[in-house]
């Protein structure tokens, strides 16, 4: 009756709203598996433990490329949310890229090896921290967009001020990198690896601006 | 029954058709515009409720419009639907959503000028002053029920998809309501005028069922509007969903039944008779327009949300339109009086 069979119009829904639930537990989860395993990576005594992690992680990875494509698949053949689906799909496909960065983020540590001074763990471990809490504070903007509207500002700005906190670290580790005596081989091969953890607050930063924005278009 | 009799009768059910296309758009316009509900489901819908409306509550707006002037000749009834009828194919040609109900209004005046019978003053003003009153009442609806749902939804946290498929239902009932609701108000549009002179005779069904020959027309009428809504109200639909203003699909919803509040408010006889046992002054039960139900409740949310959104001067080409339609309507009703009383020497009143 409504472009679907009206009695399934709230199974459907129920199916969906916990799949969509289930995504964003993924990218919370993939964030806690990468904060433990970059302490585990830089402990060499543990790497059968580094392998089973990252291994973890391309399962969460492609668990969640399963669901986007199902979400997708449901919300166009059903109609279902017309004036918001297009914002949906939107970031649920932009999430799945955080989830991917994470992943890369692990696939290069378990390839090229990077090798980190001692004096420079601490720093690293921190950075992972901070880059896990402004996703997670991500992950509540988007579970706020799509439940609680009112909350979606608040959680947002925790992201950005995660993701400042992140720009502040990362520019003081590069910068201690850069000043040791290390070769400028690896000192660039460090800043890469800095880098690139640092970039998946920013990718987080543009997300949670999307949603804002989102939100204004859902509001009433 | 006699063929001009059919022929005549052509004359509402062409008004119905434009009623059916036009006025019924603004019952699922915004839910099919914004693509919450299909067009062949809002179309079913529509069409059967308007007949339901048609036939059980249509009564008494017919008897407000029968007291402005009692059209007692087919002809003359024939000048008037088709009067009213060009006259909103006009108006909505160029672009201003109106109603059969002011056309209609506009023509039984033009019937009253023509023939030189009296226009009940007592019943105009009450017709006009409802004209002012119900954007007005639809406007300040929509914004009670804009601002309840809003921190409803705000409240109760609802996740989006779940918002969507409340909406949905909620679109379709809000739909169904104001399809009845049009049916009962704007039946007397369509059928009106023919109720005096009804060439259809009472059907008995067993001795508890009698279908008046009333009835017999807004079934009739009704079916004219359904097939208006079938085959020409997609269109205008999509524009009242899609070009008025960008609206969510709840407020889609809240359009939608502050419309279909105002339109039922003014079709009740229950209602009105409740309101006159308890001592509190009766709402008149007149036809009254869905395009100004529709245009005041997108004003009020407009008004709401800090008045920025409302196109103003749009609102005011549409006011224009409202008052210029029974004008030109009646004038048009003059002319076809003229051409069928002096070119076809029939007879449009006795």
């Amino acid at each position: 009756m409504f472009g679907l069979k009206s009695s399934s119009l709230f199974s459907d829904t129920k199916k969906l709203e916990r799949e969509i639930d289930g995504f964003v537990d993924i990218l919370s989860e993939v964030g806690l598996v990468f904060k433990s395993i970059v302490p585990t990576y830089l402990n060499h005594s543990a790497n059968g433990k580094f392998d089973e992690m990252v291994e973890k992680v391309k399962e969460m990875e492609s668990k969640a490329d399963k669901i986007t494509k199902e979400v997708e698949h449901t919300l166009y053949e059903e109609t279902l949310i017309p004036d918001a689906r297009s914002d949906v799909l939107r970031l649920l496909e932009h999430m799945d890229e955080l989830i991917g960065m994470y992943q890369g983020n692990c696939y290069h540590f378990s390839i090229q090896k990077p090798n980190f001074p001692k004096e420079f763990h601490e720093d690293l471990i921190e950075l992972t921290e901070t880059v896990v809490n402004c996703v997670e504070a991500l992950c509540l903007t988007v579970r706020s967009f799509f439940r609680d509207i009112k909350s979606v500002r608040d959680n947002g700005h925790k992201v950005t001020f995660y993701e400042k906190e992140s720009d502040i670290k990362f520019s003081a580790l590069a910068r201690r990198i850069f000043d040791s005596e290390l070769p400028l081989d690896q000192k660039m091969h460090l800043r890469y690896f800095v880098e690139k953890i640092d970039r998946i607050c920013d990718q987080a930063e543009d997300i949670a601006d999307e949603v804002q924005i989102y939100a204004i278009k859902r509001s009433v | 029954m006699d063929i001009s009799i059919i022929i005549f009768l052509l004359g509402g059910l062409f008004l119905g058709w434009s009623l059916g296309a036009n006025d019924a758009a603004n019952v699922f316009g915004t839910a099919v515009g914004t693509r919450m509900v299909r067009f062949k489901t809002a179309a079913i819908i529509c069409s059967i409720f308007v007949i339901l409306g048609a036939i059980i509550s249509g009564a008494g707006t017919t008897e407000t419009l029968g007291k402005l002037g009692a059209i007692n000749a087919l002809p003359g009834a024939f000048a008037a639907c088709i009067a009213a009828g060009i006259s909103v194919y006009l108006m909505t040609k160029a672009g201003l959503p109106v109603s059969t109900t002011q056309a209609i209004v506009g023509a039984i005046v033009g019937w009253n000028l023509y023939t030189g019978s009296a226009t009940n003053i007592k019943v105009l003003i009450t017709i006009l002053g409802t004209w002012v009153l119900c954007p007005v009442i639809a406007g300040l609806i929509a914004m009670g029920f804009f601002t309840f749902t809003k921190n409803f939804i705000l409240k109760r946290k609802l996740h989006i998809l779940r918002l969507d498929a409340y909406t949905r239902t909620a679109l379709l009932l809000a739909g169904a309501f104001g399809a009845y609701s049009l049916g009962a108000n704007n039946i007397a549009n369509v059928m009106g005028v023919f109720v005096p002179i009804s060439p259809f005779t009472d059907i008995s069904i067993s001795s508890f069922f009698v279908f008046s020959s009333k009835e017999q027309l807004f079934l009739l009428g009704g079916l004219a509007i359904a097939v208006g809504v079938f085959t020409y109200s997609k269109k205008v639909m999509f524009t009242v969903g899609n070009d008025l203003l960008k609206m969510s699909p709840v407020a889609a919803f809240i359009v939608v039944i502050s419309h279909s509040i105002v339109l039922f408010l003014f079709a009740s006889q229950g209602i009105s008779n409740f309101l006159q046992s308890i001592n509190l002054p009766s709402i008149p039960l007149v036809p009254v327009s869905s395009s100004q139900a529709v245009v005041g409740a997108v004003i009020g949310i407009g008004l709401l949300k800090g008045g920025k959104e409302v196109q103003w001067s749009i609102a005011g080409r549409i006011t224009i339109g409202w008052f210029t339609l029974p004008v030109i309507s009646a004038l048009i009703s003059i002319i076809l009086l003229f051409i069928l009383s002096n070119i076809f020497n029939l007879t449009v009143s006795f």
